[in-house]
């Protein structure tokens, strides 16, 4: 075991960090404060790294990748750090999901279209999974793709879609057969968000911002060349798009520890700083814990991946152990201000308030991508192989499914 | 012992639920929660028409005499409501504040006036982030008058008068004490803030050489505070009691009705180890607040332990049952429309007005240990 560089790996990090000193702009944090500022800055950003052969490196060649290792992505996200964590989730989806679920399942012509303007995030790519009646449950889907001679018909009501509201292109699981139980009466899509018949509506979250939407499909007309995989094989197409939505945890210190840390040195408690009191101390150790913990997890999984093993089970741990790591964070920070860490206002809240807006936006990580039950039920069922529920909606035809507000004895 | 609500107090709380389902519907929290005026009017006149204000306050001051169980009874309705009113700044905190330590004429002047709900009254303690304590406090107070800040008030930009906490210059060593201020006079500026609940307003009061009437004895400030805070706490408690409930009651019913995999989601364990969990914590705070309750109604000597073992246990509850509402809800506990982030939102308010969490662990381990049989002669 060894946690330093080789030498081909240093030499990586020193090629990657002179390129980011050259090129990252000055201003890059002034040109991220609100969610249209970072989908702009991020098409300029993107675009650069794909010039300079810095965009997606660890895609093929084929496609504007490198073909780098995993180890070299991840060092390259070290390197990248905090400008990655802020500029790169309107990107997230595309690059993150619909790119290497392509990678798997879509066709060449697919592959050629789409790939390479989702590298250089000329096209913001967003997420049609969840409905108004089902998330968890997304086997469930209702919106209705219907064959219409050379391409299909989708009408459909999807919800919490990320980003439509900037997104050019998204990927979609709609119904193909209602009458077969639900996981085989599925098919995938790429749909144009730009098409006729594709309304976005904004929803207002629990902070107030409005980042995610309800999207309206009216009769959406899909060429048959944008379906992914097999007509009925949707589903196994959605799981690769899940298993790369619940894995990984980029950037550096996503966890705001180091900010939590200064805080406690900063803020009185009693004659000394929150940092000296004895219970805020236990409480950061345990924290300090887990974040390395779930670090050292990321990497065990890294160095599986370059010596070309699949990872282990444990890389399913980390949005859930992050989820409950941020809430918990947030409300110790929240305490430690007493009476005064109600207040919201940037210019009276200490760090700016980010404590307080994290108390309105943590808990979307506990929801988003698979609730936190969710991913506990699969770590006990997949990886610690205990039998599963008794399922009664995996024979029965999709149709004949009891759902929210039929009454049953 | 008779660890229940008597009846006539049953049926106290039958009416105050019935009266705020009526006039405080969530559809009027949300005017206040997204409109401009920091509380409800109309709620407020209501609450004062009905005497609720008066509750505690002795009818030789113009108040029912009720007592504090009926009090907390109401706050508990109050909590599940998440009634937009400076109820609590009024009641819990000012009103408490003049009748332990204020002049036979100062209780004749100002809890009449708190009971008919003329005056809105609050505590004005803190001066920005940070546990307070008497070297952080740099509001002064010479000749009758007081010069400083305060952040953040509560109802401050509502109230009439304020009891302001500050260093006493007439006083040996500058110890803290305690004046009552209008804040509608000379040398008081207030200004609306943004908190994490716009149910309720905040203010940041800005005091330069504003008229100070001194409230208790001097330099005895913070140890009135103690008092005021430990009585508050638990009617406090109650009001975190009634939204961790209305928090369950609201997660129990959506787990019933969304249905997932063919079945109502509330049929996976998971689901209903969490309801368990959150019930068990809501009854472990009731138990408590009822003890708090009862010892703040008899001014029993156990109050301080009391009051202390209830806030915290209200805190935890509050906390468990109002973020796992959200996380039962699912997407929809995300969104700005349904109701779960406004009791999450408050139970965050409740838990910090009076100092935090880890506040109040250290205050509660202290009194255990002070009250143990051999605490003085261990600590000599
Ligand atoms: C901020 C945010 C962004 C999102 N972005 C997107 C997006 O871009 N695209 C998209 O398609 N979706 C998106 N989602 C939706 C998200 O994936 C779903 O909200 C999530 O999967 C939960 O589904 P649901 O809301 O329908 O809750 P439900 O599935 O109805 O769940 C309700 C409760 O039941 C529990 N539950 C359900 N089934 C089980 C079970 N078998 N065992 C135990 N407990 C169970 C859940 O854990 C939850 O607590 C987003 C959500 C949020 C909050």
């Amino acid at each position: 075991m060894n946690f330093d560089d080789t030498l081909e790996e240093a030499e990586f990090r020193s090629r990657a960090r002179k390129w980011l000193d050259e090129n990252v702009p000055s201003d890059w944090r002034g040109r991220t404060t609100t969610p249209a500022d970072i989908v702009e800055f991020i098409r300029e950003w993107q675009a650069r790294k794909a010039d300079g052969g810095w965009a997606c490196i660890g895609w093929p060649k084929t496609y504007d990748g490198q073909g780098a290792t995993p180890m070299e992505e991840a060092i390259w996200g070290q390197e990248e750090g905090e400008l990655a964590t802020v500029s790169s989730f309107p990107i997230m989806i595309g690059v993150g999901m619909a790119g290497p679920m392509l990678m798997v399942h879509g066709s060449d012509a697919q592959k050629k279209k789409y790939l390479p303007p989702m590298l250089r995030a000329e096209k913001i790519w967003c997420q049609l999974f969840s409905e108004p009646g089902c998330g968890s449950d997304l086997a469930a889907a209702r919106t209705r793709a219907v064959r219409d001679g050379d391409g299909w018909i989708v009408t459909g009501q999807k919800v919490w879609t990320s980003f439509a509201h900037f997104a050019d292109q998204a990927i979609l699981l709609a119904r193909t057969d209602p009458t077969v139980p639900k996981h085989k009466g599925l098919s995938f899509f790429i749909v144009d968000m730009k098409a006729p018949g594709v309304e976005v509506r904004p929803i207002r979250q629990m902070s107030g911002d409005a980042e995610f939407n309800e999207v309206y499909l009216t009769d959406v007309r899909i060429p048959d060349e944008d379906r992914v995989g097999d007509v009925g094989a949707g589903w196994r197409v959605a799981m690769t798009v899940l298993m790369h939505e619940r894995s990984g945890v980029a950037g550096a210190d996503p966890f705001g520890f180091d900010n939590l840390l200064e805080q406690m040195e900063n803020l009185p408690m009693g004659a000394t700083p929150a940092i000296e009191n004895e219970a805020v101390r236990a409480r950061l150790a345990d924290f300090y814990v887990r974040i390395s913990g779930l670090e050292k997890t990321n990497l065990r999984t890294l160095s599986a991946l370059s010596r070309g093993e699949q990872p282990g089970s444990e890389a399913s741990i980390g949005k859930l152990v992050l989820a409950e790591q941020l809430v918990e964070q947030t409300s110790l920070a929240l305490d430690v201000q007493g009476m005064a860490g109600i207040m919201t206002d940037e210019s009276l809240a200490p760090a700016g308030g980010v404590h307080q807006q994290g108390y309105l936006r943590d808990l979307c990580m506990r929801i988003a991508g698979g609730t936190d039950e969710i991913l506990r039920n699969t770590i006990a069922e997949r990886v610690l192989g205990l039998p599963p529920d008794l399922r009664i909606d995996k024979k029965v035809a999709f149709e004949e499914l009891p759902v929210s507000g039929t009454v049953r004895d | 012992m008779d660890f229940d609500l008597s009846e006539e107090q049953q049926l106290l709380k039958d009416q105050a639920r019935k009266f705020l389902a009526d006039q405080c519907p969530p559809a009027e929290v949300r005017r206040v929660f997204e409109g401009e005026e920091s509380f409800h009017p109309d709620v407020w006149r209501g609450i004062a028409e009905l005497g609720w204000l008066g509750t505690a306050v002795p009818e030789e001051y113009g108040g029912v005499g009720a007592g504090y169980m009926e009090l907390c009874v109401l706050a508990e309705e109050l909590g599940r409501a998440l009634a937009p009113v400076p109820f609590s700044s009024t009641a819990y905190l000012a009103a408490e504040a003049i009748s332990l330590s204020g002049s036979e004429e100062q209780q004749r002047k100002y809890l009449p006036r708190f009971a008919m709900g003329e005056l809105i009254g609050t505590l004005a303690l803190a001066e920005g982030p940070g546990m307070v304590t008497a070297a952080s406090l740099e509001t002064r107070y010479a000749d009758g008058k007081l010069s400083g800040h305060k952040l953040p008030v509560p109802d401050g930009d509502v109230a009439n008068i304020a009891i302001v906490a500050a260093c006493d210059q007439g006083v040996p060593g500058e110890r803290i004490s305690l004046f009552i201020v209008s804040l509608v006079a000379n040398g008081v500026d207030r200004q609306t803030i943004e908190t994490l609940d716009p149910g309720r307003g905040h203010a940041r009061i800005d005091l330069d050489n504003a008229a100070a009437e001194p409230l208790g004895r001097p330099g005895e400030g913070l140890e009135i505070i103690d008092r005021v805070f430990d009585r508050a706490a638990v009617m406090f408690a109650f009001e975190q009691l009634g939204g961790a409930q209305r928090a369950l009651e609201m997660a129990r019913d959506y787990a019933l009705e969304r249905f997932a995999f063919g079945r109502p989601v509330g049929s996976f364990q998971a689901i209903k180890h969490k309801l368990a969990d959150m019930y068990v914590a809501t009854e472990l705070a009731r138990s408590n607040c009822y003890y708090g309750a009862w010892a703040l109604s008899v001014d029993a000597s156990e109050l301080p332990v009391a009051a202390a073992t209830a806030r915290l246990s209200a805190i935890k509850a509050n906390h468990l049952c109002t973020k796992e509402n959200i996380q039962i809800h699912g997407g929809m506990g995300f969104t700005w429309e349904f109701d779960c982030h406004l009791y999450y939102r408050r139970a965050k308010l409740l838990a910090l007005t009076l100092g935090g969490e880890p506040e109040w662990q250290d205050r509660l381990i202290d009194r255990l240990r002070r009250q143990r049989p051999n605490a003085e002669q261990a600590a000599q």
